[in-house]
């Protein structure tokens, strides 16, 4: 037992932490620190609760920490790299659902008492049931499109919209009766869950899978406004400010990534974007003629290449090229060349996923440059290489006001000295979009798996 | 409304801009394992789960409470873990 005005204080301590935590994630020199300070906040902000309480049901407390904490740390260490994306996903739902049930009994336990709920605490229910429900049915979805569990396209139907804007406003109404009548009912509280959970679902479905990085950066947020809004229904500040920080850090991600898109968040939830069949630019394909280079050729440019920028996109992933590819690096850089990467914040499927995957093999990440503080260095780059990735080096976002993708900042590797293009075949990009970069003279494609044509070039340029 | 309330909304739009100050900052390479910390830092939530659990309050809070518990604590430890595991990969370059 603690008095409870220290409880107070050590929960400002680790909200604290959560700040100073956040602050050394600022450069990766210190980040890993900055991760263990705010475990350690959160390690008080649990130890203080639990000193904290009357515990009537030790057993119960003892078994959901355990159970819990086995079941986030089996996750942790056995999830893959390239699958991140979908543990972000999960665990965003993780604190949807438990915003949603803080919520939940909180209700039932006022309900079951026979008090009556203030106004105020009414509304901070109602919000932590709605968000936290839209959170954890959306981030399953969200997960489901990205495991490829269910379909990636958008899934629409006439109406779509509308019935959304009936069930969000069903809900805003069954809530508004829920804290107007004191009297005890419990079906609208059963009703604004349900009706919640079923939003969160509809509001994921028309959205494509190429958009659910800012899906989940956006679930995020949800997350941590839901756990604010239970801060609010159990007076914690601690959950109030971790709740914003987590809410605002959400927030910024999702409008970066709009940002390196060229497409407002509205567009992004509601725009179906990637849903019609492939839009292929006005000049696609017809007439022109694609370069296609052998593994020899290829080496010899690499090989004898001075400076050497590398494009990953999410086909790295999938192959599981990124060791092969740091191989390559290596090579070049022993013959004299300068290796870096250049990675787009829309790479990948979600944002910084590419870092992980070349950090993963060992590629410091003082190489690794964002599309601002490389665009420039293309004009002097001798080699592009572009390895799984489309979208986010088509020209057409430059030159074609057509293109769906029109006005998106990509990095420029068509002015590069000479493009190398990994792919797997001459499919279009996640997006359907027809990339003109292929038919450039300058660039020269290099068909097949991205893992194993890298090792055949690793294994081709130590023979030079 | 209550004094309780405005204090809490005052804390809330507070931290909201300081969480945008601190987070506009991260570069763009950490922004995954931003994303993972942020969430463990969601897992806050636990407080609450822990207070609900403990309440003994009949079986269906009791229930709820337990698997608030369960899921705080899955965000909590599952976005540390993989964060570290994340972040430890990040190495500058050896100086040869």
């Amino acid at each position: 037992m603690i008095p409870a005005s220290l409880e107070r204080l050590l929960y400002l301590v680790s909200a604290a932490l959560f700040i100073v935590g956040l602050k050394r994630l600022q450069s990766p020199a210190t980040a890993r620190q900055g991760n263990a300070i705010s475990g350690l906040g959160m390690l008080i902000a649990i130890v203080v609760t639990v000193l904290g309480l009357e515990i009537l049901s030790p057993a119960v407390l003892g078994a959901g920490l355990l159970v819990g904490s086995a079941v986030g740390w089996w996750m942790a260490r056995s999830v893959q790299m390239t699958s991140m994306p979908q543990m972000v996903a999960l665990l965003n739902g993780f604190g949807g659902a438990a915003s949603l049930l803080v919520g939940g009994a909180e209700f039932l336990k006022s309900e079951l008492r026979g008090e009556t709920i203030p106004v105020d605490t009414g509304i901070t229910i109602q919000l932590s049931l709605l968000i936290g429900a839209v959170t954890l049915t959306g981030s399953l979805i969200a997960w489901a499109k990205l495991q490829e569990v269910m379909t990636g396209k958008p899934i629409t139907y006439p109406g779509q919209k509308l019935l959304n804007a009936l069930l969000f406003l069903a809900v805003i109404v069954l809530s508004a009766y829920q804290i107007m009548t004191p009297e005890a009912h419990l079906w609208p509280f059963y009703a604004v869950c349900g009706i919640s959970l079923l939003l969160g679902v509809l509001l994921v479905i028309p959205i494509g899978g190429a958009d659910m990085p800012v899906v989940i950066s956006l679930l995020n947020s949800y997350s941590g406004i839901a756990g604010a809004m239970t801060g609010f229904v159990i007076q914690n500040d601690v959950l109030i400010i971790s709740g914003a920080l987590v809410g605002s850090s959400g927030i910024i991600l999702s409008q970066i990534m709009c940002k390196a898109m060229n497409r407002s968040l509205a567009n992004v939830l509601f725009g179906a974007f990637g849903g019609g069949t492939a839009t292929g630019t006005k000049k696609s394909a017809a007439g022109l003629t694609v370069k296609s280079v052998t593994v020899e050729d290829a080496a010899i440019q690499l090989a004898y290449a001075q400076q050497v920028i590398i494009v990953p996109g999410y086909g790295m992933a999938v192959a599981q090229a990124q060791h092969a590819v740091r191989e390559l690096a290596d090579l070049i850089e022993k013959k004299g060349g300068t290796v870096r990467y250049a990675i787009h914040a829309v790479a990948g499927r979600m944002p910084g996923h590419m870092n992980v995957l070349l950090a993963e093999a060992n590629v410091p990440y003082d190489k690794m440059f964002a599309m601002e503080d490389i665009n420039s260095d293309f004009d002097n780059c001798d080699v592009a290489v572009v390895i799984g990735a489309n979208d986010v080096v088509n020209p057409a976002a430059r030159t074609d006001p057509s293109s769906p993708i029109f006005g998106m900042p990509i990095l420029d590797v068509d002015r590069a000295k000479s493009c190398i293009v990994l792919k797997r075949s001459m499919g279009a990009g996640f997006a359907g979009i027809e990339n003109e970069l292929f038919y450039a003279p300058r660039t020269s494609m290099l068909f097949g798996d991205a893992k194993q044509s890298i090792t055949k070039l690793v294994s081709e340029v130590k023979q030079l | 409304m209550s004094d309780a309330l405005i204090t809490g909304i005052v804390v809330f739009v507070l931290a909201t801009y300081l969480g945008a100050e601190l987070i506009g900052r991260v570069p763009p390479t950490l922004h995954t394992p931003l994303m993972s910390g942020a969430n463990a830092i969601s897992g806050i939530t636990v407080v609450g789960a822990l207070l609900v659990a403990a309440a003994g309050l009949g079986w269906i809070s009791t229930v709820l409470g337990f698997l608030a518990v369960v899921c705080a604590m899955m965000n909590v430890v599952g976005g540390y873990a993989v964060t570290d595991r994340m972040l430890q990969m990040f190495k500058k370059e050896e100086k040869k």
